[in-house]
C-alpha cells in the first residue's frame, strides 16, 4: 500500500477513537445540562424557593392548597444510611482486602477475588427483595423494631453492596505498597499483622481513604434497593430503626407520576441537580487524594 | 563460644543451587567479615540466618543452621529470631514512617510502649549510627526523605534498635561517605564487645581494617576461612584467595 494511503486511512480511525475516548466527558456533561435545563425555570417559580426545598422537611408536592417541597427529610434519610452503610461497610472491606492482599495464599486469594467480583454483580433490584424479605425481618426480631424497613434495613443493604468497591480499591492500595517495606519490617522481627497496622496502613493511607470515598459514591447514588427497603416515609429519623426516604428513592418513585413541567417534576430535577452535585465532589475528593498519592 | 552454626547450608532458586554446601561458624564478640566476587552467594547466606529466605517463593534450603545451639527449623519462633539479629541490607529502604518511628519500629513490635523509654532507644541507636547530630532536630521528618548515605544510617540505627546479639552488615557503607564509614567502623569496633558481627562487603580494605577472621566465598562455595591477617597474607592456603585479595579477579 502506498505511504500516503495508510496515512489517509489513518486519520479517521484516530478521530473516532479520540470520540471514544472523549465521549464519557460528553455524556456527562449532557446528562448535567438536561437535568439543569429541565430544573432551571424553577427561578422564576413563584411558588418555589430554595431555601424552602434545603431546609424545610415538608414535603407535599401534590397538596390541593399548601404545596411544599422540602427535602430536607430526605437529605437526611440519603446521608443517615449512607453514612451508616459506610461505619459498617468500610472496617468490613478494610478487613476483607487485608486478607485478601497480606494473609492468604495466592489461591484462596484468586478464588476470593472472583467471589468479590461477583458480589459487585448482584442486580440492586435482587438486593431490594433480599432487604424486603430477609433482612427487615431479622432488623424486626432482633429489635422489636415497629417496621423492618428502615434507615438501619437500608444501611445494611447499601453496606453489602458498596463492600466489594472497597475491597477491591483497598487491595489495590495496599498491592502499591513496595514489597521491601513488608521484607524490612518483618526482618525486624515484626509479626504480619504488627506489619499490616503500623507500616502498611499508612503507606496505602490515600487509596484507602480513596476507597472508601468512592464506596460513599456508590452508595449515595443507589435507588432501587433503597427504594424498595427503606420505607419511604418523608421524616428526618430520630433513631435508625425509623423509616425514611432518601434522595433518588424519590425521583424514582414520583417521576412518573409528576406531570412534565410541573413544579413537582421541576422539583424532582432540581434534587437530582443535587445529587450530581453531591456525588461529584465525593468522586472529585477521591481523585484528589488519590493524585496526592501518586505525587508524593 | 559459638553463636551461629552452619553446617552443609544448600539453597536453590527455582531448582538452580546456588550455596553448595556452605559450613562455617560465628562465634561470640568476633567480627567475621565475608568477602567474595558477584554472585558468591554472600547476600543469600545472611538471607538464610534470619529467615528473610523465607520471602523468595522459589527458594528450597538444606542442611543445617543453630543459632545458640537451636536448629532453625519450621517451628522457630521467626520474630524472636529476627530480633536477635540485627540485619543492615546494602540498598536502605526507609519505612514510610518518620525518622523516629522508623526506629522505634522494632522496640515496639517487641511490645515496649514506655515514651521515655523508646527516646531513649533511638537517641542511642542514632548515636551509634552516627546520625544524631544530623537529624536531631527533625526526628518527626519521614524517613524516606532523608539522603541516600543518611538513610543507610537509618536502617543501620534501626537493626540496633532491637538490641541484637547478632548484626549482620551487608554492604553498609556504600552510600556513606568515608569520614563518616571510618567513624561507623570505629562503633563497630566497640560493638564487638557486646555483640558479634558479620560484615558483608566488597571492601577488602574495610575486611581487613575491622574482621577478626575472613571468609572468602566464591560460586557459593567456601574457598577459604581463616583469621583475617592469614587470608590476607601473601601465603593463604588457597592460591584464589590471594588473587582475589590483591585485585587479580573478581
Amino acid at each position: 500500500m502506498p505511504r500516503s494511503w495508510r496515512k489517509l486511512r489513518e486519520a479517521p480511525i484516530e478521530a473516532l477513537i479520540r470520540l471514544c475516548g472523549i465521549s464519557a466527558t460528553l455524556f456527562v456533561l449532557g446528562i448535567f445540562l438536561f437535568v439543569c435545563r429541565e430544573a432551571l425555570p424553577l427561578w422564576n417559580n413563584e411558588a418555589f424557593h430554595l431555601s424552602e426545598f434545603l431546609f424545610s422537611d415538608q414535603w407535599y408536592p401534590t397538596s390541593e392548597h399548601t404545596k411544599r417541597y422540602g427535602v430536607l427529610a430526605m437529605i437526611a434519610g440519603t446521608f443517615g444510611v449512607t453514612l451508616l452503610a459506610m461505619l459498617m461497610a468500610a472496617p468490613l472491606g478494610m478487613g476483607a482486602a487485608i486478607y485478601i492482599s497480606e494473609f492468604c495464599g495466592p489461591r484462596r486469594r484468586e478464588i476470593l477475588k472472583v467471589m468479590v467480583e461477583l458480589l459487585a454483580a448482584i442486580p440492586s433490584v435482587v438486593w431490594g427483595f433480599a432487604g424486603l424479605t430477609i433482612t427487615s425481618r431479622v432488623i424486626v426480631r432482633l429489635t422489636n423494631a415497629d417496621v423492618g424497613v428502615n434507615l438501619l434495613n437500608g444501611a445494611v443493604l447499601l453496606a453489602l453492596m458498596s463492600v466489594p468497591i472497597i475491597v477491591s480499591l483497598a487491595e489495590d492500595a495496599f498491592k502499591a505498597v513496595p514489597d521491601s517495606y513488608r521484607e524490612a519490617a518483618l526482618a525486624l522481627g515484626a509479626t504480619r499483622w504488627q506489619t499490616t497496622w503500623r507500616v502498611l496502613l499508612p503507606a496505602a493511607r490515600n487509596g484507602l481513604t480513596a476507597a472508601v470515598l468512592l464506596g460513599f459514591g456508590r452508595a449515595i447514588g443507589e435507588t432501587m434497593a433503597v427504594l424498595m427497603a427503606t420505607g419511604h416515609a418523608v421524616k428526618i429519623p430520630s433513631s435508625v430503626l425509623d423509616p425514611v426516604r432518601t434522595l433518588t428513592a424519590n425521583i424514582a418513585a414520583e417521576l412518573g407520576e409528576a406531570p412534565e413541567k410541573s413544579t413537582h417534576y421541576q422539583v424532582l430535577f432540581l434534587t437530582g441537580v443535587l445529587l450530581f452535585l453531591i456525588t461529584f465532589v465525593v468522586n472529585l475528593s477521591a481523585g484528589l487524594v488519590i493524585r496526592r498519592e501518586r505525587s508524593q | 563460644m559459638i553463636r551461629i552454626e552452619v553446617r552443609d547450608l544448600r539453597l536453590s532458586y527455582a531448582g538452580r543451587e546456588v550455596l553448595h554446601g556452605v559450613s562455617f561458624d560465628l562465634r561470640s564478640n568476633e567480627i567475621l567479615s565475608i568477602i567474595g566476587p558477584a554472585q558468591a552467594g554472600k547476600t543469600t547466606i545472611l538471607r538464610c540466618l534470619n529467615r528473610t529466605i523465607d520471602f523468595v517463593p522459589d527458594a528450597r534450603m538444606s542442611g543445617g543452621i543453630s543459632v545458640d545451639g537451636e536448629a532453625l527449623n519450621g517451628r522457630t519462633d521467626v520474630e524472636a529470631l529476627r530480633r536477635k539479629i540485627g540485619m543492615v541490607t546494602p540498598l536502605p529502604v526507609g519505612l514510610p514512617l518518620s525518622v523516629r518511628d522508623n526506629v522505634a519500629f522494632a522496640p515496639r513490635c517487641a511490645g515496649v510502649s514506655n515514651r521515655a523509654e523508646l527516646d531513649g532507644i533511638v537517641e542511642q541507636c542514632l548515636r551509634r549510627a552516627m546520625l544524631w547530630d544530623e537529624v536531631k532536630d527533625r526526628l518527626s521528618i519521614e524517613g524516606t526523605k532523608l539522603s541516600g548515605g543518611q538513610q543507610q544510617r537509618l536502617t543501620l540505627a534501626r537493626a540496633l534498635s532491637h538490641r541484637p546479639e547478632i548484626l549482620c552488615l551487608d554492604e553498609f557503607s556504600i552510600a556513606i561517605d568515608p569520614v563518616t564509614t571510618m567513624r561507623i567502623e570505629e562503633v563497630l569496633k566497640e560493638l564487638r564487645n557486646e555483640i558479634s558481627i558479620i560484615l558483608v562487603t566488597n571492601l577488602t580494605q574495610q575486611a581487613r581494617r575491622l574482621a577478626d577472621r575472613t571468609m572468602f566465598l566464591m560460586k557459593g562455595e567456601v574457598v577459604e576461612l581463616a583469621e583475617t591477617s592469614v587470608v590476607f597474607s601473601d601465603t593463604p592456603s588457597d592460591r584464589r584467595t590471594y588473587d582475589y585479595a590483591n585485585g587479580k579477579f573478581g
